[in-house]
């Protein structure tokens, strides 16, 4: 086993550097004219672009004032809505709980009073805006069309307990929607 | 009411004998209350200025927003006007660094020794007067000073050591070069400022700044009759303040914030006041020397109060024109700017004395229409000379290189 390291290739001279013609582009500099030269045409003229600019129409949108205008399919924060009459909508199914990907929801079902046409209600029903995704799954799972996607997309909170949306946070960002089914009147 | 009537009281201190607007005579006793006096004066415009420099910072902000399509801080208080105390508040809850590689002892007396000359200079600006029977336009300031433009110019020099010790203090590159280039550029431009001003002595025969005023008053402004010597000093004035085009000082972009990198809280906020009170005292300079100071034209002769109105009237337009033209024009280069300073104002500053001496001595009445337009004549001119000579380098090097010539194609640019 040899030691000495191996010659080194005989060097060859670098290739040499082609440049082609056709891709030379050859700027030509026109020396400023004499207006140009004084500057101060120039200046004046920028100046009053700016000031013009000042008294244009402002792009700046003031947000918890003014709001974006969001898309009829945009999919907010999910609440619970009533109807008409303000009598909660949802029977506490637990389908939207069950469809639910990140396990955000979480209802504890209860019976209402009896002689009710409608039976059943949660008692509990807490949306973690912490875990959902906005899929809309519940929405479309819900055989009652009782929650829905609103078009609240400003969601926060100090604490992580605030933004577990309880039933009356729900219910207050849901409001009424009116309702074809009229479960409450005829069974 | 009591900050009316304690004004009510300043004006009889003003107004009430000539005495009170020199400097007493104290061989006759102390007088207690014309120092009072001048005291609460003194008080009394330092907090005008740093709420007015306050302020700045605040139409700095909506001004250039507006500028930009934006609407500019406009939550705190009606329009955001108190946007300055909620700043304030800021600067005074941070954290003050002092970082262990600075000369302490330099390190904080740098951003007083910036602040300080820039406060000083506004005790010798009339900002405003009265006429007195005799139709004599007689100035209020603080300082009724014989020698009131040389002292300007001799104390708005030493505001540059505040910035160039800062940056020498901090012991950084950044604040370094900053420093250095302050220095560089106050040297460049300190001269230009001073030439400019020149003219004006000559026309009114005197340095005191009331006497400006009322020589104004009689004649005409001296934007009219010295359009020249106001440009370069209000050029000159915009070098001196480091404000853009010429903030090569703190240059964001290239050093970070250049004299004041290493800087926070109040300390950082002194150097950010000092910075608006100078803008405000060259406004309030440039007023007094070129736009009629505290006079509009026998408008002042309506009251002392009119007077101050149309000082502050004029001080802020130019307050704005400076914010106007930051947000207007971009940074200068380092050799543009010392061309400028070296290669154009300080021979036009030059060639403009001479004519002005020229009508002085000639002291024929029509020479004041000739003296401006020559003035700004010989400027063009100057221009289209250095115009051809740049052309017929250029010329020179195209056939150098068509002869075959190795010419650095940047050579003689």
């Amino acid at each position: 086993m040899s030691l000495t390291p191996s010659t080194p290739a005989p060097s060859s001279p670098p290739p040499p550097i082609r440049v082609s013609r056709a891709k030379v582009k050859s700027v030509t500099r026109t020396p400023p004219t004499f207006w140009e030269r004084l500057f101060l045409p120039s200046i004046l003229k920028g100046l009053g672009i700016t000031f013009r600019r000042m008294f244009q129409k402002k792009i700046t949108m003031q947000f918890p004032e003014e709001r974006w205008a969001v898309q009829d399919n945009y999919r907010g924060a999910p609440v619970l809505v009533k109807d008409e009459e303000g009598r909660p909508k949802c029977v506490a199914c637990s389908l939207c709980e069950y469809v639910c990907p990140p396990k955000a929801i979480y209802i504890v079902p209860a019976e209402l009073e009896p002689g009710n046409t409608v039976e059943r209600g949660p008692a509990v029903f807490n949306i973690n805006m912490l875990r959902c995704i906005f899929c809309a799954l519940c929405e479309e799972a819900c055989p009652e069309e009782a929650i829905f996607m609103s078009k609240e997309f400003a969601l926060w909170g100090e604490t992580r307990a605030e933004l577990i949306h309880d039933k009356e946070t729900l219910y207050k960002l849901g409001g009424v929607r009116p309702d074809p089914i009229k479960k409450w009147s005829n069974k | 009411m009591s900050a009316l009537a304690s004004l009510a009281s300043l004006t009889s201190l003003f107004a009430g004998s000539q005495a009170s607007l020199t400097s007493p005579d104290f061989s006759e006793g102390f007088d207690l209350a014309w120092v009072l006096g001048r005291v609460g004066l003194v008080l009394l415009v330092v907090h005008v200025i740093l709420i007015l420099g306050a302020l700045l910072v605040w139409a700095e902000r909506r001004v250039s927003a507006w500028m930009q399509d934006r609407l500019g801080p406009n939550r705190v208080g009606p329009e955001g006007l108190l946007q300055p105390l909620a700043d304030l508040g800021k600067f005074m809850f941070k954290e003050d660094v002092i970082p262990a590689h600075v000369n302490k002892a330099m390190y904080v007396l740098a951003p007083a020794i910036a602040l300080v000359p820039a406060m000083v200079t506004f005790a010798v600006i009339p900002f405003m007067g009265h006429v007195s029977d005799a139709g004599e336009r007689i100035s209020w300031q603080i300082a009724n000073l014989d020698l009131g433009v040389l002292y300007i110019l001799a104390v708005a020099g030493l505001g540059v050591y505040g910035i160039a010790l800062g940056g020498w203090a901090s012991n950084s590159k950044y604040s370094l070069l900053g420093g250095v280039r302050a220095s560089a550029q106050m040297i460049s431009y300190e001269l230009a400022l001073g030439l400019a001003v020149v003219p004006v002595v000559l026309l009114t025969g005197t340095l005191q700044l009331g006497g400006i005023v009322d020589s104004q008053a009689q004649g005409t402004w001296f934007l009219f009759t010295q359009p020249v010597a106001f440009f370069i000093f209000l050029t000159a004035s915009y070098a001196e303040t480091n404000r853009l085009p010429f903030d090569m000082p703190e240059s964001e972009t290239e050093l970070v914030a250049g004299y004041h990198t290493e800087y926070s809280s109040m300390k950082f906020a002194l150097f950010f006041l000092a910075e608006y009170t100078n803008m405000t005292v060259s406004s309030a300079l440039v007023v007094t020397l070129f736009l009629g100071g505290w006079t509009f034209f026998g408008l002042e002769n309506l009251g002392p109060f009119m007077g101050l109105l149309i000082f502050a009237v004029k001080t802020l337009f130019l307050l704005f024109v400076y914010i106007w033209v930051r947000w207007t024009l971009p940074r200068f280069r380092y050799d543009q700017l010392m061309n400028l300073g070296w290669g154009w104002f300080l021979p036009l500053a030059l060639l403009n004395i001479v004519l002005t001496a020229g009508q002085v001595a000639l002291d024929l009445d029509w020479l004041m229409f000739v003296t401006p337009v020559v003035a700004v004549g010989l400027t063009l001119l100057a221009v289209r000379v250095r115009q051809n000579r740049d052309e017929a380098k250029d010329a020179a090097r195209e056939q150098a290189l068509a002869a075959g010539a190795l010419v650095h194609p940047e050579a003689g640019r």
